[in-house]
């Protein structure tokens, strides 16, 4: 097995285990790890990809991973504004729970 | 190439972010005039590019002028100049309404939602227009992402409890969906070494990585978009934020992505996408526009039957696939009439959502059973509701009545005669909605209306030009592009008998379906229709869970993966 096709699959791994979390897990703050692992599945498949694409004698193709250094920040700032959400939350209800449906308790 | 006039488009992405930090370090008290002399100035691009791409097409600008693979270009075909500049004129409009909301008066303190409402809304206007003219997969990745981040906030300006829980189960279920198109994205440079749309468009093939992709990046934007059965997010998030927030949320937000479905299916990969998976979108749709409207009826605010009407509405958005893409290739005239409804829907929208939201600030709650005597309290803001709701049946000339008759057209030369029955069916459920609104407006008050609060003048012309301006979308037929033989006079006898048949089950439906009987007592007719609407209401509870709406984001993803590869 090439170190390329074990990168492969250690990011399907890593996706799958992200998707299992977030269909599973009811916590918000796990969702958030949850999507962040299934997010790193998706880098180490891009970084996978750059070194199998590598042309013209390069070590590897440099377009993923200025790619992945712009996703990494994305899903940084998404993560960042998702655990400021559940802050704010206990902040305001004492309960991190995304549990029952607000439109039963009639919102505004 | 950069075409002449390309930099304008630069400019429309530029400008409402400039706007933004200048609002930002500006703070609360300049915020507002900041914001209307962004509008100003982003109105003009808008006008300037539609200007350009009358004299010379499609419009390119290569950033930096390097051309791709190597660099990005920003690209801005027909589609692309007609959602900028209607957006343009949905973000002043609605700029017009919120004047009034959030304004920090000399002499009061700053409030942070004043200054949150403005900077969110100049981000999401620019996040859109490069979700318009980005030429490139991953740039649209990160324009999807903007877009969403400066959705969130929208929905808990309010800072309550509810709304809190609302936004983070929106964002929670965007970034499930913008993981799965990043997924799609990365493989598709995996398998082809590029993410240009036009570049891709050339070398991608009908083979398992191409289907995996697209599947794996649709599902991902219909999270996004909030299509049946992906609504779990939509309803508590556009009912809850305070209406000039909600305008922007269902009118504009849900546009991008859904924009960038149809990017993908008709532009980028026709060839893989195939005629079956596009039923399967379209079938997606009808099953969002009876669930939709039929939840819309049971709704006991009025907010909340317009956020249904928004799921429903969606569902429009995606009857146009099937349509589009045949097994004879991609046809035009389907797209055209997708971009037309999405900005009807756009502009119409908005107008009932301010109307609500006005309805709420001058009467003190939304209870639709507790509407009486609100036709003669706030008449232009009943009016821009119920205008709104017109237009969107499509049975007057505007925005949706075009956007039906090309699909009607185009089902017809394409011989898919079930979809014509879901074209004219749906305008059915829109009509039981906005007859229930009219039944319970126009009826008189058992006492006087209590102390009515006063509210803006302006907002309520807002909403009513909004309203307005989706029905005046027909100028497109009388004056511009599309032809004028699309549009029959109203008052013809069959114009006028479709109408009236559109309302009559219309109001059958709102009768049989709303909580509270319109009329008359019922019987076991409508003890029958009334068990049925509790089961759909049961089953749109119980889909909006979060495993369920997760799994079936994974059993959808599957389908459309075996479909694409049995085509």
């Amino acid at each position: 097995m090439s170190i390329e096709t074990l990168f492969g699959l250690g990011a399907a791994a890593l996706v799958g285990i992200g998707l299992y979390g977030l269909i599973v897990l009811a916590h918000p703050l796990r969702k958030i790890i949850a999507f962040n692992v299934m997010g790193s599945g998706v880098f180490v498949l891009f970084g996978a990809l750059a070194k199998r694409g590598a042309g013209a004698g390069l070590h590897a193709d440099p377009v993923p991973q200025a790619l992945l250094i712009t996703a990494i920040v994305v899903a940084f700032a998404a993560s960042a504004l998702a655990v400021a959400l559940i802050v704010r939350l206990i902040e305001s209800t004492d309960s991190a729970s995304l549990a029952g449906d607000p439109l039963d308790e009639g919102t505004h | 190439m950069s075409t002449p006039g390309g930099l304008l488009l630069a400019l429309a992405v530029l400008l409402p972010f400039v706007g933004m930090l200048l609002g930002l370090v500006a703070g609360g008290r300049h915020v507002r005039r900041i914001a209307f002399v962004t509008m100003l100035v982003g109105l003009s691009i808008a006008v300037g590019i539609s200007w350009a791409w009358l004299q010379v097409g499609e419009l390119v600008y290569l950033l930096g002028d390097w051309s791709p693979p190597l660099g990005i270009a920003l690209r801005a075909d027909g589609p692309a100049v007609a959602m900028i500049l209607a957006v343009a004129g949905v973000v002043c409009g609605i700029g017009l309404y919120a004047r009034a909301d959030f304004d920090t008066p000399a002499g009061s303190t700053e409030s942070r939602a004043t200054l949150s409402y403005w900077l969110l809304l100049l981000a999401v206007w620019g996040s859109l227009n490069l979700v318009f003219v980005s030429g490139d997969l991953f740039t649209l990745y990160v324009a999807l992402e903007l877009l969403t981040f400066a959705g969130v906030p929208l929905v808990c300006l309010a800072g309550s409890g509810e709304t809190l829980r609302a936004a983070l189960r929106y964002l929670l279920f965007a970034l499930c969906g913008s993981v799965l198109y990043l997924l799609g994205a990365v493989l598709l440079y995996g398998g082809y070494g590029t993410l240009d749309m036009r570049l891709l468009a050339e070398i991608v093939e009908a083979e398992p990585i191409a289907w995996t992709a697209l599947a794996l990046m649709t599902v991902g934007l219909l999270a996004k978009t909030a299509l049946f059965p992906l609504h779990i997010w939509l309803p508590p998030a556009h009912g809850g934020a305070p209406a000039a927030a909600s305008a922007v949320l269902s009118a504009l937000v849900i546009k991008g992505s859904w924009f960038l479905v149809l990017r993908l299916w008709c532009d980028v990969m026709p060839g893989v996408a195939g005629a079956s998976a596009a039923q399967l979108l379209g079938g997606l749709g009808a099953a969002a526009i009876v669930v939709g409207s039929v939840v819309a009826l049971r709704q006991q605010r009025l907010k909340l039957l317009v956020a249904y009407s928004t799921v429903a509405q969606i569902g429009y958005l995606f009857l146009m696939f099937p349509m589009a893409l045949t097994d004879t290739g991609v046809h035009d005239a389907a797209v055209a009439a997708g971009v037309l409804q999405a900005i009807s829907h756009a502009t119409a929208k908005a107008g009932m959502f301010m109307a609500a939201g006005l309805v709420y600030a001058a009467l003190g709650h939304d209870r639709i059973d507790d509407l009486a005597g609100a036709a003669r309290a706030l008449p232009i803001t009943v009016l821009a509701f119920l205008i709104g709701g017109v237009a969107l049946m499509g049975v007057l000339p505007g925005g949706a009545y075009l956007a039906k008759k090309l699909l009607l057209d185009a089902a017809d030369t394409s011989g898919q005669w079930v979809w014509t029955w879901v074209l004219q069916g749906g305008a059915v459920f829109t009509a039981g909605y906005v007859v229930l609104i009219l039944v319970r407006v126009l009826r008189r008050p058992a006492q006087p209306l209590a102390e009515l609060k006063p509210v803006s003048m302006l907002s309520q012309w807002a909403a009513l030009g909004l309203s307005l301006a989706s029905l005046g979308l027909a100028l497109t037929a009388v004056l511009g592009p599309l032809p004028a033989s699309l549009v029959s006079n109203p008052l013809s006898p069959k114009e006028l008998g479709n109408t009236l048949v559109v309302l009559a089950v219309g109001t059958l439906l709102a009768w049989g379906l709303a909580r509270r009987p319109l009329f008359g007592a019922g019987g076991a007719l409508r003890a029958a229709t009334q068990a049925l609407a509790r089961g759909f209401e049961q089953g749109d509870h119980f889909i909006r869970r979060w495993p369920s709406a997760m799994v079936a984001m994974l059993g959808i993803a599957a389908v459309f993966g075996w479909l694409l590869a049995r085509a």
